[in-house]
């Protein structure tokens, strides 16, 4: 065992071009087949690359992939997400647990299983879902999931599991899984039709400058969510001072429901990297990458092959489409399963080979990024409305949409309504519209943009979908009437608790004691000083935390202390003596009382 | 400091502030008599920005932390109004509840920042509870011990090690409330770490202690007994 790890690590950091920047890729290597990376693997990794242990293991405790202890031959990790709790995960999750005779966190005896939850993998409009090594299962339940678990103990391999493959690309030999698509409305730019190269051609045609001028009268803003203008992120990347620039796609879509870029890369990959291609060239670039989270990793082999065919094109590689000293290649880099990697210095950190923590700001990655040169990164979606952009024009794209916010958005929808799944909308349509559009006109409340975003109330289903007033990334999970919002809202911070990097201290420490306290309302043990507790503490996470995670973690207490207030004043309890609600001297006592053997007199 | 052509002229709390381009507000604000008080910066090594002590408001309307926020022309920082103290205060009483800080005990006590830095602040007792997490010791060194009951992850030793002395010894683990300061081997002595380090003095809080000669200021005599942390760069404005 030791001489095969020495041989296998020796192995694949060889391949890796003993290259402590491609840490990611070698971890993955390496618990794929040990399906552990062991303190001595650690050891190896770091004598072969040339680096600090400490390195190595900080990323191996970073990632939830990975793992020091080691795992299942098959490991199922359940999707915990709201919406999947909503659709029936618990079932799932007990069915799981009888047939395999372990807990979550687990492996069974025959080390055959290991059992584990991990937040929203993107598929809640196909809930509830699990990853079982890297294949995705969709639309769980308890006798499903025996099924799986009894085949694959009977020797059936993950693939086997795919009885039906999704619709479109889903179903390419490449890609073979189960996950579905759930297109339900095509707008012009991202579904609409769409020929190779075309877009390109028309970019490569222009000047660098001309093309940035080009996405500039689009207006087209970040998809991300965060809504910058594209235009001008390529200008301050391309007037950095640096010989070496790069483009990065932000493929890590961790925003619990939001699933429109697994849609996006599926069905439309080439635009992706078309856009990416077109970026390069607008700010003199020669390479790209992808970031793909962990999550995703069933994509990896399909976009290499696309990669692959682009390049077979001439549209990847040197003198990209017959453009004469443009030179340009893609790759993805995969992730392992962080949140925070959605934030574009993380994302970089990771792609860097270390842990994904937030760089400090100053300087931007647009002066500073990858490898410590000027970097632009996007989203999915923003690469592929950059096709289209050049396909039509950027003054067509401008005319879509609302002012301020043009174009169309995908908005990703999951929860309580009656079709779920992906929209491709003009931005500046009104929630109402759009809840019936979904069949969610029953909707008690809605949260836009995921957990950082905002949990809003009726009153605000008038108000549009656009950068300055609605703003979403694309998630939109519906919630019907007799669901609880509060305890949606603790779900939210259970997330931000666990995706924290534990960089800064108030977005490590404060997003605690927020879950702790909401809790304790919710269990009926709050009094009117909580809600000012709450109030305080959310004011000081957002404004003091060091990136947009602790600065939007705080958001599902804030808004629905907003827009569900009753809810809270509702559950507290006046407490005239001042005293200490939670405390309950019973349950303190009892630990005391079965040793003793006896009760307290006085309780 | 002596005007030239370059200097940025900048407002702390109201007061004219002059600094050199490429400074951070922590910076300037000190060489002028400024205290922005502050936890993980150190000075002569990067700034990492972990504890967020040092947050201030600009113009009015945003927020950042000063050790990492270089200063421009006519910027104006808020260090001191009630609404910056509250944000410092919370952050200090989490970085007390998410750890295990006993000072009754602490052989750092009337030395340790964090202390000080509570007893500035005016801090009697910490509003949020107790996490009381589980932490590792690490005695496996001959001079030096690490304590992660006391870290607050400032990123101090880890800096300071590979800046000044020019080796690797420290590093993070973990994520979110599991992070945790980690050594680079399997224990302290596995590091190339030495007692004279300018690493070993770096810790602001108890975490990484000499195995000998605790207690060795006796009180009265310790580094914060006389006068509030902070009032060393404060009594430059006097001079």
């Amino acid at each position: 065992m030791s001489q095969n790890l020495e041989t296998f690590v020796k192995h694949v950091c060889r391949e890796n071009g003993n290259d402590a920047g491609r840490m990611m890729d070698i971890c993955r290597a390496v618990q794929a087949e040990f399906r552990c990376v062991s303190p001595e693997a650690m050891t190896l990794i770091a004598q072969e690359c040339n680096c600090d242990r400490s390195q190595v293991e900080g990323v191996v405790s970073f990632y939830h992939f990975f793992s020091t202890k080691k795992q299942g031959e098959v490991v199922i990790w359940l999707c915990d997400d709201v919406i999947d709790e909503m659709k029936g995960s618990a079932d799932v999750a007990e069915a799981l647990k009888q047939e395999l005779g372990v807990d979550f966190g687990q492996t069974t005896t025959d080390g055959k299983f290991t059992l584990g939850w991990t937040p929203c993998m993107g598929l809640p409009d196909q809930a509830p879902a699990a990853m079982i090594n890297e294949e995705l299962v969709t639309n769980l339940t308890g006798d499903k999931i025996r099924e799986m678990v009894r085949e694959l103990r009977a020797g059936a391999s993950v693939k086997d599991l795919v009885k039906v493959p999704g619709d479109g690309m889903n179903a390419d030999p490449r890609l073979n899984t189960m996950v579905s698509n759930n297109i339900r409305v095509k707008g012009p730019v991202i579904f609409a039709d769409i020929e190779n190269a075309v877009g390109l051609k028309a970019a490569l045609a222009k000047t660098p400058e001309e093309v940035i001028e080009e996405v500039k009268t689009s207006g087209l803003r970040g998809r991300g969510g965060a809504g910058f203008s594209t235009g001008l992120k390529w200008m301050f990347t391309r007037g950095a001072e640096g010989e070496q620039k790069y483009i990065m796609c932000n493929a890590d879509e961790g925003e619990p429901g939001t699933f429109k870029d697994r849609i996006i890369l599926t069905e439309c990959a080439d635009m992706v990297f078309e856009g990416m291609t077109i970026a390069g060239y607008a700010i003199g670039s020669t390479e790209g990458v992808l970031y793909l989270r962990g999550e995703y990793a069933y994509m990896k082999e399909y976009l290499d092959s696309v990669l692959e065919e682009r390049r077979d094109a001439g549209l990847l590689g040197k003198n990209v489409a017959g453009k004469e000293g443009f030179d340009y290649d893609i790759r993805v880099q995969l992730g392992a399963g962080a949140y925070v990697c959605g934030e574009e210095s993380a994302l970089i950190s990771s792609c860097e080979g270390t842990r994904g923590d937030v760089k400090t700001r100053p300087p931007y990655p647009a002066q500073k990024g990858y490898k410590g040169k000027p970097t632009s990164v996007n989203n999915v979606e923003t690469f592929a409305s950059v096709n289209r952009i050049f396909v039509n024009s950027g003054q067509w794209f401008s005319a879509t949409g609302s002012c301020g916010s043009s174009g169309t958005k995908l908005l990703s929808v999951s929860g309580d309504c009656k079709r779920p799944g992906i929209y491709e909308v003009p931005f500046g349509m009104k929630l109402i519209d759009f809840l019936k559009m979904c069949g969610g006109e029953d909707a008690i409340a809605v949260q836009v943009g995921g957990p950082s975003g905002e949990l809003v109330n009726p009153d605000a289903f008038g108000r549009s979908i656009e950068y300055d007033d609605l703003a979403t990334g694309g998630s939109m999970m519906v919630f019907g009437p007799g669901r609880d919002v509060l305890k949606v809202a603790s779900k939210f911070l259970e997330f931000f608790v666990e995706e924290s990097c534990g960089y800064c201290t108030p977005c490590r420490a404060g997003n605690v004691f927020i879950k702790e306290r909401l809790d304790r309302i919710i269990d009926g043990k709050g009094d009117k000083d909580d809600i000012a507790y709450l109030e305080q503490l959310c004011n000081t996470v957002k404004v003091t935390s060091r990136c947009g995670l602790g600065q939007t973690s705080p958001n599902p207490v804030t808004s629905t202390l907003k827009n569900f207030r009753g809810e809270y004043e509702s559950r507290i309890q006046e407490n005239p003596d001042r005293m200490e609600l939670s405390f309950d001297i019973n349950a303190e006592l009892t630990e005391a009382a079965a040793i003793t053997g006896r009760m307290s007199e006085h309780f | 400091m002596e005007q030239n052509l370059e200097a940025i002229t900048f407002t702390i709390d109201g007061v004219e502030v002059q600094g050199m381009p490429g400074q951070t507000i922590l910076e300037a604000a000190e060489e002028a008599g400024i205290y922005v008080p502050r936890l993980c910066q150190l000075k002569g090594i990067t700034p990492h920005g972990s504890c967020r002590v040092c947050t201030v408001k600009v113009g009015g309307s945003w927020t950042c932390a000063a050790c990492t926020q270089p200063i421009y022309e006519g910027m104006e920082v808020d260090n001191s109004s009630e609404e910056i103290q509250t944000l410092r205060k919370d952050l200090v009483e989490m970085l007390f509840t998410e750890g295990n800080h006993y000072c009754m005990f602490c052989d750092k006590s009337g030395n340790c920042e964090l202390q000080a830095m509570a007893y500035r602040m005016g801090i009697m007792a910490p509003k949020y509870p107790y996490i009381y997490p589980e932490a590792e010791l690490d005695a496996s060194h001959p001079d030096l011990f690490i304590d992660r009951n006391r870290c607050i992850l400032c990123a101090r030793c880890v800096n300071t090690a590979q800046e000044q002395d020019g080796k690797s010894v420290f590093d993070f683990a973990g994520r979110g409330p599991h992070k945790k300061i980690i050594v680079n081997g399997e224990k302290l002595s596995d590091t190339q770490l030495a007692a004279a380090d300018k690493a070993a003095d770096a810790c602001p809080v108890g975490a990484i202690l000499p195995k000998k000669g605790a207690y060795a200021k006796p009180v009265g005599a310790r580094d914060y007994d006389d006068a509030p942390i902070g009032s060393d760069i404060e009594a430059k404005v006097c001079k």
